[in-house]
């Protein structure tokens, strides 16, 4: 007779997994990365491409040989920790800053912690502002690189630099929101454009990886608290739609904000985080020293986000 | 469209035998039958070795309160009376039956004959309820005589009935309601009459238009009875969660129906009430179906209970190749099947035969913290949290995130994309509450 398996219900489960998760978002990232090789050439791709092996890389390595467990490197999540890395630096940035900021990401951020769900911050987003405040000439220069498409540029190295539209806006200047929406603007090579995220974000929605509450609550406060200072004084704040389009606000509200592993656990949470995202941002962005807020804004609420998740429990049944 | 307040899923239907007919099986050649097939204290056996039973004769008794009474399905001698292995595993005292024909006891009205006259009182039901063996057939198999008796105090409302069939691949209740739909109606009028209720709400999940349709037009003909198309979503036929979308009251936690007015019973148990109050007859026949997507012919059957699952599967094709797991009931909470001589019971809605591929797990995975475990959770728990306490032995914290709560409908575990045993684990920080709060009870 036939051996039958025998364990507790249930004896389906659904076709959605740790892998279909993790390589939908680097499909959901490719349209922006598209944006960023047309707009800044191959250093572009070359630097995504270097951030995800270097990641990959790291991960593999601690695993096999630091903790000694089976590499999970399988699972895509160090590719996508690899895009986001590159997405938050500009196209120019020397290869061997970028290892360092892999590291940080995998070594420090993630593996640290014990890997894949274990990591309270965004690892992107520490590798990044690693390298932020360790080395800000190379990654958060007054002069970025400026788009200058590759496909009718005489010769790609010669890189044009220039303000981004946050810097601009600093120094009193103002970027075409036009430009700023399909990506034609200087910035981090993933983030210019907000077309380009907004599709990678449909299609996460569509394949519920994320659901519209993270996006939509940091979107609309961030707005909502960009509105109230330009109404007070259009001459010292930027106006909301510029907010928007600017720097990584698509970038981190669709992507790194969303990141099932350090943000809230419930929709009620991730309401509470998404807002708390959205006014820190501004927060930073007006009063701060700095053009741009998103990433600590974003590592703020992570570290929070238990605190959330304490504090916004679902209502039992009959309760 | 009605439905429950929150949480729940969407498997894949697989409703493969929707347009078989219910056919009557044979009998077997030898019946087993369980001396108790319910919830509550065991039946009392009143046969013995070497008796003739004949089919519908009492063979054991229930003399204690919550128990309900064992008849014979066949007719013939009784050859043994000893363990067997049930549908979950377990040893259980049943009667072997040497089937020889099939005579039934005098009393019982086997014609097809419809008869719509109610004439027994309120107590008169009840006390035909408990006599025939009327058990809960939407899976619980606790006796029904017991819901009718509603405690002091209490005020019957609402008759429930459950035909929402939202287990996958199941379709014995759709076919019962398309082929008998009269019948049916006319068991939820005795079902009415015994509680003293002016209103019966017939909750159908969607995906049964033809059901709906028929339920709908026959019960014109019936005073209280309203037939309630629900959204198609997992878990609605869930007792609570039936309440909720049918009514929006909220049974507290810990309590029974009886205390938001409500008494809920299964499309398939009013069916069988109707045979017991209308054709004196008792529960020793059920619809089963027996379904898969590899298996050769798939059939809904009118099957006596204690017919031993391997024969039916013989007498359609046998297990196909491929087979991995055989569940009795419906694949988001059956039961798998360790061995398939393990005859049928009163309650044995489905016989699935199911792929390796298709019912193994996930590769499990470290957790994400998604939270979909949260959000699909009907009871408003939050299942990694209690899973990560399980983990860690911590059973007390485990209660006092509401485990006892979970109703084991499955949905965090289909859900869950990281492959993590949430289920498996609430299961065990039960158990562990359940002997905890045992051991306060006795100091």
């Amino acid at each position: 007779m036939a051996l039958l398996t025998v364990s507790g219900s249930p004896h389906v489960q659904s076709k959605q997994t740790t892998k279909s998760i993790m390589w939908t978002v680097v499909i959901a990232l490719l349209p922006a990365l598209l944006v960023g090789v047309y707009y800044f050439g191959l250093p572009a791709l070359v630097v995504t491409l270097s951030s995800v092996f270097l990641c990959v890389l790291f991960e593999w390595l601690i695993q096999k040989y630091v903790l000694k467990v089976t590499p999970t490197i399988k699972d895509g999540s160090a590719v996508i920790t690899g895009v986001l890395l590159a997405f938050n630096l500009p196209a120019s940035v020397p290869l061997w800053i970028l290892a360092i900021g892999a590291l940080v990401a995998i070594g420090v951020a993630k593996m640290s912690y014990g890997g894949l769900g274990k990591n309270p911050f965004n690892p992107a987003l520490v590798g990044r502002v690693f390298l932020f405040i360790s080395f800000p000439s190379k990654v958060a220069m007054s002069d970025w690189p400026l788009p200058k498409a590759l496909f009718y540029s005489s010769s790609v190295t010669d890189a044009v630099t220039g303000p981004t539209p946050l810097l601009a806006f600093k120094n009193g200047q103002a970027a075409d929101l036009f430009n700023m929406f399909i990506g034609n603007i200087g910035g981090s090579l993933g983030e210019v454009s907000a077309l380009a995220l907004i599709i990678g974000g449909l299609i996460l929605l569509f394949r519920k990886v994320i659901t519209w509450h993270i996006p939509v609550s940091f979107l609309l406060s961030a707005a909502a608290f960009a509105l109230v200072l330009w109404l007070v004084d259009p001459s010292q704040y930027m106006n909301p739609a510029y907010h928007m389009l600017a720097g990584g606000m698509m970038l981190g509200a669709i992507f790194m904000a969303t990141d099932m592993v350090t943000s809230p656990i419930t929709y009620k949470g991730q309401l509470v985080f998404g807002c708390g995202c959205g006014v820190l941002t501004i927060i930073f962005r007006s009063f701060g020293p700095m053009p741009e807020g998103v990433s600590f804004a974003i590592l703020i609420m992570n570290a929070v986000t238990p605190l959330i998740n304490k504090g916004f429990k679902p209502k039992p049944f009959g309760y | 469209m009605k439905t429950f307040r929150r949480g729940g899923a969407h498997p894949e239907e697989n409703k493969l035998t929707n347009d078989c007919s219910i056919e009557v099986f044979p009998l077997p050649k030898q019946g087993v039958v369980f001396v108790s097939q319910h919830l509550g204290a065991p039946a009392t056996l009143i046969v013995q070795k070497g008796d003739r039973v004949k089919t519908g004769q009492l063979i054991a008794k229930a003399e204690q309160f919550i128990c309900a009474n064992t008849h014979s399905p066949y007719t013939g001698i009784i050859s043994k009376i000893d363990f067997a292995t049930d549908f979950t595993g377990y040893k259980k005292q049943a009667v072997f039956i040497e089937v020889e024909e099939d005579e039934w006891m005098e009393g019982i009205d086997t014609s097809p004959d419809i008869i719509r006259d109610i004439k027994l009182d309120s107590k008169e039901i009840i006390e035909k309820i408990k006599e025939m063996g009327i058990v809960g057939l939407g899976g619980a198999a606790f006796p029904t005589h017991i819901k009718y008796m509603v405690p002091q105090g209490r005020t019957a409302e609402f008759l429930i009935i459950n035909a929402a069939e939202c287990e996958p691949y199941l379709t014995s209740d759709y076919r019962l309601m398309s082929e008998s739909a009269e019948e049916s109606l006319i068991g939820i009028q005795i079902m009415k009459k015994a509680l003293g209720v002016e209103k019966a709400l017939v909750g159908i999940e969607e995906n049964k238009p033809v059901a709906i349709h028929r339920m709908t037009e026959l019960a014109k003909n019936f005073t209280g009875i309203e037939i309630v198309p629900l959204k198609t979503k997992y878990p609605q036929g869930a007792e609570k969660q039936l309440i909720y979308a049918l009514t929006k009251r909220e049974v507290p936690s810990g309590k029974l129906p009886i205390e938001v007015g409500c008494v809920v019973n299964n499309i398939g148990t009013a069916e069988a009430i109707y045979h017991a109050v209308q054709k004196n007859k008792p529960l020793i026949e059920n619809v089963l179906t027996l379904t898969g997507k590899s298996v050769k012919e798939r059939k809904n059957l009118l099957v006596r209970v204690g017919t031993p699952m391997q024969s039916i599967i013989d007498a359609f094709g046998g297990l196909p190749e491929d087979t991995g797991k055989v569940v009795s009931g419906g694949p988001m909470m059956g039961k798998a099947i360790s061995d398939l001589s393990a005859p049928t019971v009163k309650t044995t809605s489905a016989i699935l035969v199911m792929s390796n591929k298709e019912s193994s797990r996930k590769e499990e995975t470290n957790c994400l913290r998604c939270g979909k475990c949260i959000t699909v959770c009907p009871m408003g728990l939050e299942p990694i949290l209690i899973a990560q306490l399980a983990e860690n032995r911590l059973w007390e914290e485990t209660e006092k995130e509401f485990a006892m709560d979970c109703i084991e409908c499955g949905t965090c575990l289909y859900t869950c994309p990281a492959g993590r045993p949430l289920l498996d684990m609430l299961r065990l920080s039960k158990n562990n509450i359940s002997e905890l709060r045992r051991k306060r009870t006795q100091k």
